[in-house]
């Protein structure tokens, strides 16, 4: 199948260090894929690269065979390109509807309108109504979010990424900071998420990646050590060495 | 998911957010205050007229600071811009239709918003406000020394519009003069409140609070915000010609500093993010700044001081969103 999402030699150096050195990597429609690493792996410098908010020194992005390296991050995600984040970024004023609606009318080419109100846009409501049922948000859906739970709102976050209507979803710990209780919720989100659509998740919660992933990403000082099935990731000596040496120079340090 | 249920959605949301009920009230009630001063105040209609010029300044402002959180001390080159261009109108090329001298103190507003909005949407926080005071005062400096057009520190003289309609002139007591701002201020409240519950509205609520997460919605902040800088430059640009057309003079104090921070202090006293605030600050100040300074006039703006550290230190949001959240907390108790 022809990739979706393509990364080809990506490099990028902070004062001499190679934060990102030489990555590659390939995703076509319907993969699941957990990009794990240990701490200052270089995962978030990953997601900025790709995002369009930091310039990579050479490499390339492709999203649909098209290449988006000199496009902005704004422009990214016009072209499919979506991503949520590790902390919850939301409007802490305004209503889950409001919210999805803003995302909806964004992707339609109608968030410049001056008149009128997306309550009386029976498209847009009808859609917001629906991605917030599936996620179990819909009686909430005119609470301000400052007024909801911190698992709802990371609901929220990924209601709002899926009104984009992405073909390449980030994921950046989606179930970051919510209780145990609550991760059910999300992970059934996960589950449910369109068979069509490419999701790359960064996840340090190792039994969320088993569960949810069909491939796994390594990387390493900046470089992908290891790229396969799950059942192989903990067998793999490379990847037993970064996560040893990291904990043991962790240790170390304390 | 059938019509009938998003119609039945709407109906039962707890906030209407269509131009409705309470947008009518507003707009009752501020012809409401209109009338009664017109009967209060007979002899007083220009200082009226003045207020709701001003008042159309500082609703302009609020539409960059309230609801999208742009710091300016320069708001008023937008007005003053305004001013001149229907004033210039009038006195070298005789356009002395009043509407065509308010089309022109629109266009010329919203075009001083798009040249203010390019500058100082470049940085953020106090850099923001630094550009802001070195745009005032060129806006200033430029009208002071282009003299031949704008008479310079002795004001635009010569402005002499005919009848409103061709039916209502100008009269010596400013009847037609406070009609023509009360309608003026109806039309633009109209306006606004649509504006601000549309997508556009909500999309700039939401570049206040993060422009990073509407980056990542595919939306440019800073496109939005030019866009909102052209229509706040448009309603300054209305408060502009309402002055000039009435006054028939236009002075360097209103494209000056003083001015862009006092409408600032106007709005902070009746409160950010809604047009009723700019409205109540606008009124509060300036009756209060001319009550006082006739009870007063050595001691009046120790006193204005004296107001706006009450307000800010015991009604942060300012008298109208202090009152209206007042009013809610009541209401959500019951």
């Amino acid at each position: 199948m022809q990739p979706i999402f393509e990364v080809r030699n990506l490099k990028r150096a902070f004062g001499g260090l190679a934060v990102t050195n030489d990555v590659s990597l390939s995703m076509a429609p319907g993969d699941r894929v957990a990009l794990i690493g240990p701490n200052g792996a270089g995962k978030t410098t990953f997601v900025n690269l790709v995002t369009g908010n930091l310039r990579p020194d050479s490499g390339e992005v492709r999203i649909g065979g098209e290449a988006v390296t000199g496009v902005d991050a704004i422009g990214r995600v016009r072209r499919g390109l979506v991503r949520s984040f590790q902390v919850t970024r939301l409007f802490a004023d305004m209503t889950p509807a409001e919210h999805v609606a803003l995302a909806v009318l964004q992707r339609s080419g109608r968030a410049g309108r001056l008149f009128g109100n997306f309550r009386g846009m029976s498209d847009v409501m009808a859609e917001v109504q629906e991605l917030l049922a599936k996620l179990g948000l819909k009686e909430l859906m005119h609470r301000k979010v400052s007024e909801i739970a911190y698992g709802q709102q990371r609901l929220l976050e990924i209601a709002v990424a899926l009104a984009l209507k992405p073909r390449v979803l980030l994921l950046d710990e989606p179930a970051a900071g919510v209780p145990q209780s609550d991760t059910g919720r999300i992970e059934q989100a996960l589950a449910d998420l369109p068979d069509d659509l490419a999701v790359l998740m960064i996840e340090h919660d190792m039994d969320l990646v088993f569960r949810f992933a069909k491939r796994v990403i390594v990387l390493a000082a900046g470089a992908i050590i290891f790229d396969g099935s799950p059942s192989e990731v903990t067998k793999d000596p490379r990847v037993r060495e970064a996560y040893l040496g990291s904990y043991a120079n962790a240790s170390h340090a304390a | 998911m059938t019509m009938t249920t998003t119609n039945d959605m709407i109906a039962a949301s707890p906030v209407r957010r269509r131009f409705g009920g309470g947008d009518l009230i507003g707009l009752g009630i501020i012809l409401l205050v209109a009338l009664i001063g017109y009967f209060l105040f007979p002899n007083n209609l220009a200082l009226l007229t003045r207020i709701i010029a001003v008042a159309l300044l500082v609703l302009s402002l609020d539409l960059v600071t309230g609801y999208c959180g742009v710091a300016t001390l320069g708001h008023a080159a937008l007005f003053g811009a305004g001013a001149y261009a229907a004033g210039i109108a009038s006195a070298h090329y005789g356009i002395n239709d009043p509407l065509a001298m308010l089309a022109f103190g629109i266009v010329a507003g919203a075009a001083a918003g798009l040249v203010c909005g390019v500058v100082i949407l470049r940085a953020h926080g106090l850099p923001q406000l630094v550009l802001s005071i070195a745009l005032i005062h060129l806006f200033h400096e430029f009208a002071n020394k282009a003299s031949s057009w704008t008479g310079g520190s002795d004001g635009l003289s010569g402005i002499a519009p005919t009848a409103l309609l061709g039916l209502y002139e100008f009269d010596l007591w400013g009847r037609t003069a406070y009609v023509f701002g009360v309608a003026l201020l109806a039309i633009v409240f109209v306006l606004l409140r649509l504006i601000v519950r549309s997508p556009f509205g909500m999309l700039c609520r939401g570049i206040k609070e993060d422009p990073i997460r509407i980056r990542s919605m595919g939306a440019s902040p800073k496109i939005a915000l030019t866009k909102m800088y052209v229509i706040s430059g448009a309603v300054a640009g209305v408060g502009g010609a309402l002055n000039a057309i009435t006054t028939q003079v236009v002075g360097l104090d209103s494209l000056s500093f003083t001015m862009s921070a006092e409408s600032l202090v106007m709005l902070v006293l009746g409160g950010t993010g809604s047009l009723f605030g700019a409205l109540t600050g606008t009124v509060v100040f300036m009756f209060f700044e001319d009550v006082v300074s006739a009870a007063n006039p050595f001691h009046w703006l120790t006193m204005v001081g004296a107001l706006l550290i009450a307000v800010v230190l015991f009604a942060p949001r300012g008298i109208y969103g202090t009152v209206a959240s007042f009013v809610t907390r009541r209401r959500e108790a019951k």
